[in-house]
Formats: C-alpha cells, structure tokens, sequence
C-alpha cells in the first residue's frame, strides 16, 4: 500500500525527520488559510497524487502571493495530472498540500528498501537529487551508495560514516544532522513494516539544515494488520475500483490492454496463461487469479469484472486444480452463466482434481458459447481464434 | 534417489490442528508422508489424526525424532514458529503459509541460516518426492516417479509443468515450490545443485517469473556448475511495469526484473527457454531424447 507525500512527511515528523513545515488543503479556500497559517511569503502547492513526476505534468507550483496560493490551488485541484507513472490517462488530484518555501543550495537522494539478494534493507543515497534515480543508475552507477543495515544489529556509527563520506559532506555538524536523519528513517522504516521510503530531493538548505523536501511510502500488505494508523491512510480513490472489488472476493485482478479475458487459478499460472495468449498472437485483457478457494460465487464474479471492460471479445479459463477442484468451478461457469449475461465466447480447459467430473458437468450443460479445451495449448489457441471471431 | 526428502524422512506439522494443517496433513499421510506428530501451543498431550500432538517443537523433535516441519501456522505468527523450529535442530521447514510479513521472514530466514536449518518458501506448495513423501499442498496424483527434477516459484506452474512431463511419459524425481515471495529459503542455485548431484534426476525444469534476479544468479550458476540439462520458463513477459502480479516479489521496478532479461540470461546459459508454459513438456523431451 502507498501513502501520499502529506502522509508520510507526518510519519517522518512523528520520528524527528526534518520536514518543511506543511498543511493539508481540500479547497483553494483552506489552501490561503494554510498559506496564512504558515506564514512567510513563499508557498510550494503540490498536488497529492500516488505518482512520481508530479513537478513536470504541472502538479508542483511556487506560489509568492496568498491570492496565487488561491489561483493555482483552484487550477490544480480537480486537475487530472499525467505524469510518467500515471499512464496516459492520468489521476485525478483532489487534495494540494501547501508548503513553506525552502531555501535550497543541494539537492541530494535518500531511500531505503529491501535487498533482496542480501535479504536486508538497504539505504540508497545519491549527490544527485531530483533526478530519476533510475537513470543515474544506469547511467552513473558510481554516483550511488548503497549501504546494507543488518536488523539484528542496527543502524550503526559506520553505516553513517560510509553515507557521509560516500556522499562527500565534510562539515562535522553537517555529518552529524546527515547521519541522525538516515538513522531516524531507517528506524522507521523497520517500525512501520515500510516496503520502501524514498526521499528525492532530499534538500540541503542556507542554514545548513537538511530537509526531506518530497517523501514517497510504500508498505508491505502483508504486515498492514499491526499497523492500524497506517491502514486509515489509504486512500481508495488511488485505487483502481475493478481491481478492489476483485480483492474484495479473494481475487487478485489487474487491467490489461489486451482482448482475451483470463481467468487462472495461481498468479505464475495467470501469468504464463498470458504469455500463451501473446505467443499464439492474441493479447490478454486482464490478469486474474482466482486463488485457492474460488466457488461459484467467485467464479460468477470474475467474469462480471472481466466483462466490464468494453474490450474482452472472448475469455479463456485456465484452471489447474490442485486446492481448487475442478467440478466446482465448472458449477462456478455454470451459475456465472445465469447470473451475468456472458456474451463473448468462454474458452474452458480445466485440468487436475475432478477434471473428469468438470469436463462432464459442462457438456451435459451443453450451453452454445462454452467450448472445451484439452490442454494450455489448444485453449489458448482457441481463444486468440475466437477473439478474432474465427472459431 | 531424490533430493532432500523421501519415504524415510520424519516430519511433524506446525499448526497441525488446525484446518488447513489437518486437511493437508491428512493428504501428505495418505500419499505416505511419514508424519509423526504435530504442534499446537495448548494442545500438546491431545492426538490428532491419530498421531501425537505437542506444546513445542522441542518437544516434538525429542519425542519423534522428526527433522522435518511442515508449517501451516498463520501468518502473523510464522516467523516465531519458524524461529521455533530452528532452535529446536529441526533441519529442513516447510512453509507454507502465505501472507508472512517480510520484516519476519527476513528475521527467521536469518534464525534459520544461524541454526543450519533449511527452508522452502513461504507462500509455497511444499515440496513432493514422486511415490515417497509429499509435503505440501500439491495435488500427489499429478507427480508419477521418473527422472526429471523441478524447481518453481509458481504453485499451480508446478502443476502444469510436472503434468506435462509426465504426458510426454517422463516422470519427476523431487519437486520443489520456492515461493513467489520477496524472501524465501532454498533458491535456485542451492536447489540445481542438489539435482545435478542426483544420480536418478537427468534433466531439470525450473519455473521462474518477473521480479528480483535469482533467474539471474541462477543462469550464471547452471554456466559454471550444471551438466545436466536445463529447461526454463520464466512468467510475466506480457506483465506491465510496476505492478504486483499476485506474488508479492512477482513486480518489474523500472528495468529490472523483466523476464526478458531473464530468458536472455538463461538461454546465454545453455538452458533450453521455453516462451510458453505449454511448451516445457515438448522441451523436456527434446533434451532427454
């Protein structure tokens, strides 16, 4: 799960990690109360979206004026921001946070994530802030430390010397502020199960101060249950509606561009089933596991998700029972059937426990736009022809 | 010949009274696991599916001699068990359990590696010797005795990959699910090894997809150490950028990760790179014939 900026600078302030001073607004109205409440006479507004490049769609504005604070909160909320990480079709942006001006000499990059090769949370940090850090690595991997903290032992005072020389501060009271910021976040990266924190730029200021002047978070899904503060910051507007009703069911759902609905059981089944469908030149509209225990239930609810999406000229069942019998998701197709008008044609190899009785049950259904497939293969196959209306 | 686990090998079940654990440990002794007992905290003295039931691991392992755990206990709580089983010289766990947060796998995997004790997943199938032992969740019928070890992160690929084979009228040594977590325990390299020091295993089938590099650390491996022959399908090409594909590791983050990248690394590698999950079947058998 991922958490807006306003958010997680909250979480950063909350562990003494330096922020510039920030208020939430909902309107252009509360935008100049925030703006007055802050003080000063410069103001950042900055459009709360879950995405990255938020400054170049055009959703990031200085403001040097409570009467600009107004205007460009009115014209940045309900815009609806594209930006490289959007997709084309953008997200809308329905709170701005209005900051305090920063007086910034550098600009520096700050992240810790998970090894995975290590097995161990790294830190990551970079001279060359408010860059795509991924270019830099690609580009200029020498320019990017990365150092592994160990949880059984901590983050230590050698950790913090390897980030200060590494990133080339000399000052001694520079490196000690350095250091007890990269300290703070590790800490509350290990408190708060986060997936990744990321802080691009991190700004150095005038007053020799370093600040997180953007703040990205992620959190593992599976450790959100101890953390009931953080789960009340979801915000389901950030979330695509087809695929949380799916999760709502136990099915795990993603929209794809493609013509051919899937229905699998197992993410690396659902995955390879897609991959078929390309191989034998058709493109899959959708991911979807229907996981361990689907039903009939479940089953008739896959197939009124992948068949909201105006593009799906056939759908293709893929099940391998293994925990999920076969004959239980035939009866699944059956009441599907019933319940939601299934128009295009379904594609059925179901193949494992009770396949027997599955292959049975359907063919005494015998309902026209059903048709059988015997193997991975020969369904895919017989799906991408009758996406094509060739079958 | 197999790896790791066979008709000899001792294993009591963690979370054994529960659904899930009776369910599956009941499958596991009807294919002829010999499961010797189980743990519940609170329920040890009672038996269960005939067998003994115990408060701790410790325990267990002093009474029944088992040096392998299949672990069903839930997530929010598989972390310590695991921890459990390593202190107590359990020598191989099984984990099953999906959903474990990754801050507590990272730390039982350390436990683990401290202690000398091997891990398959979590968030996996288990792990199945054809005709001897299964642990795990795997429908046994699919697996018929033969010469071909298997290596998965994918359940349900396991499946499909393990079926085909045996259509081809080839059959499988061991199989083993690793899991499609950020951390799991017994990876490729370790695993390949095991199967290249098989005696009865003559060719390999390893299942990857999307997300991390252990395809890639793998690949170099087979290069360097494998003889045998090697088939591989990697999961996801079709998959976009920076979304979680149900697997918690399976996610592409900016260009890494890809199974492009991965089919690359492993055709450089000599292994024969299947595009298709329905092909590995004819695979199998162009390298074995």
């Amino acid at each position: 799960m991922n958490i807006h900026e306003y958010q997680a600078k909250q979480i950063f302030q909350k562990y003494g990690v330096p922020t510039p001073r920030g208020i939430i607004a909902n309107t252009p109205e509360e935008a100049v109360k925030a703006a007055q409440e802050l003080g000063g006479n410069i103001w950042v507004v900055k459009a709360q979206i879950h995405a990255g490049g938020r400054g170049l769609g055009g959703g990031v504005k200085l403001a040097k004026s409570t009467q600009e604070v107004k205007d460009l909160a009115g014209e940045i909320l309900g815009m609806t921001l594209v930006t490289h990480q959007t997709g084309p079709e953008g997200k809308l942006v329905q709170k701005v946070y209005i900051e305090e001006g920063a007086n910034i000499v550098d600009e520096l990059y700050l992240s810790v994530v998970l090894d995975r090769a290590a097995e161990m949370p790294i830190i990551m940090a970079s001279t060359e802030g408010g860059m795509d850090i991924e270019t830099v690595a690609h580009e200029t991997p020498e320019k990017i430390i990365k150092i592994a903290v160990d949880p059984a032992f901590g983050f230590q005072g050698y950790h913090g010397r390897e980030l200060v020389f590494g990133l080339g501060i000399t000052d001694k009271a520079e490196q000690k502020k350095m250091i007890q910021f990269a300290s703070k976040l590790y800490k509350l990266y290990m408190e708060n199960d986060a997936e990744m924190i990321e802080i691009n730029p991190l700004i150095k200021t005038g007053e020799g101060d370093f600040l997180a002047l953007d703040g990205k978070m992620g959190f593992d899904d599976s450790a959100l249950y101890r953390h009931p503060e953080i789960e009340e910051m979801r915000d389901i507007t950030e979330e695509d509606p087809d695929e949380r009703e799916a999760s709502q069911y136990g099915l795990s759902y993603i929209a794809l561009d493609g013509e051919i609905g899937c229905m699998v059981n197992g993410a690396g089944l659902a995955m390879g089933t897609m991959d078929t469908i390309n191989y034998m030149g058709g493109t899959p509209a959708n991911f979807l596991d229907v996981g361990g225990t689907a039903n009939a239930e479940t089953v008739a609810k896959g197939f009124e998700i992948i068949l909201k999406n105006p593009n799906v000229k056939a759908i293709f069942v893929n099940i391998f029972g293994g925990i999920v019998r076969c004959d239980r998701i035939a009866n699944g197709i059956l009441e599907a059937t019933k319940l939601v008008d299934v128009n295009v044609p379904v594609i059925v190899r179901l193949d494992g426990t009770n396949a027997a009785e599955a292959a049975e049950i359907l063919k005494n259904a015998n309902i026209d736009n059903v048709i059988s497939a015997t193997d991975l293969g020969d369904g895919a196959k017989k799906a991408v022809a009758a996406a094509k209306g060739e079958l | 010949m197999s790896i790791l686990v066979n008709k000899d090998t001792k294993v009591i079940v963690q979370g054994f009274t529960g659904g899930e654990g009776t369910f599956h440990a009941e499958q596991c002794m009807a294919y002829g696991t010999d499961i010797v007992g189980g743990v519940t905290p609170g329920k040890g003295g009672q038996t269960h599916l005939g067998k003994p039931v115990f408060n701790t691991v410790k325990e267990a392992v002093a009474a029944t001699g088992a040096t392998v755990s299949m672990v069903f206990v839930p997530p929010a709580f598989v972390g310590d068990a695991v921890m459990e089983a390593a202190a107590a010289g359990i020598e191989l766990a099984v984990i099953i359990t999906e959903g474990a947060p990754v801050r507590d796998m990272q730390a039982a995997k350390a436990c683990a590696t401290k202690n000398g004790m091997m891990t398959i997943g979590p968030n996996c199938p288990g792990i199945i010797t054809a005709d001897e032992c299964k642990i795990g969740i795997m429908p046994g019928n699919i697996f018929k005795k033969g010469n071909v070890g298997l290596i998965s992160k994918s359940g349900t690929l396991t499946y499909e990959g393990a079926n085909q084979v045996v259509n081809e009228g080839y059959g499988i040594t061991t199989a083993v699910g690793i899991g499609g977590d950020p951390i799991i325990g017994l990876s490729y390299k370790q695993l390949l090894q095991m199967f290249q020091d098989d005696p009865e295993t003559e060719a390999i089938v390893m299942i990857g997809e999307i997300g991390g590099d252990l395809e890639i650390q793998a690949a170099a491996f087979i290069k360097e150490n494998i003889t045998k022959p090697v088939v591989a399908f990697i999961a996801g090409q079709s998959a976009p950028p920076g979304k979680r594909m149900g697997h918690a590791g399976a996610i592409i983050s900016g260009s890494a990760g890809t199974a492009k990248e991965k089919m690359d690394a492993l055709s450089a590698a000599g292994v024969e790179v299947v595009i298709s999950p329905a092909e590995i079947g004819k695979a199998v058998k162009k390298v074995l014939s």
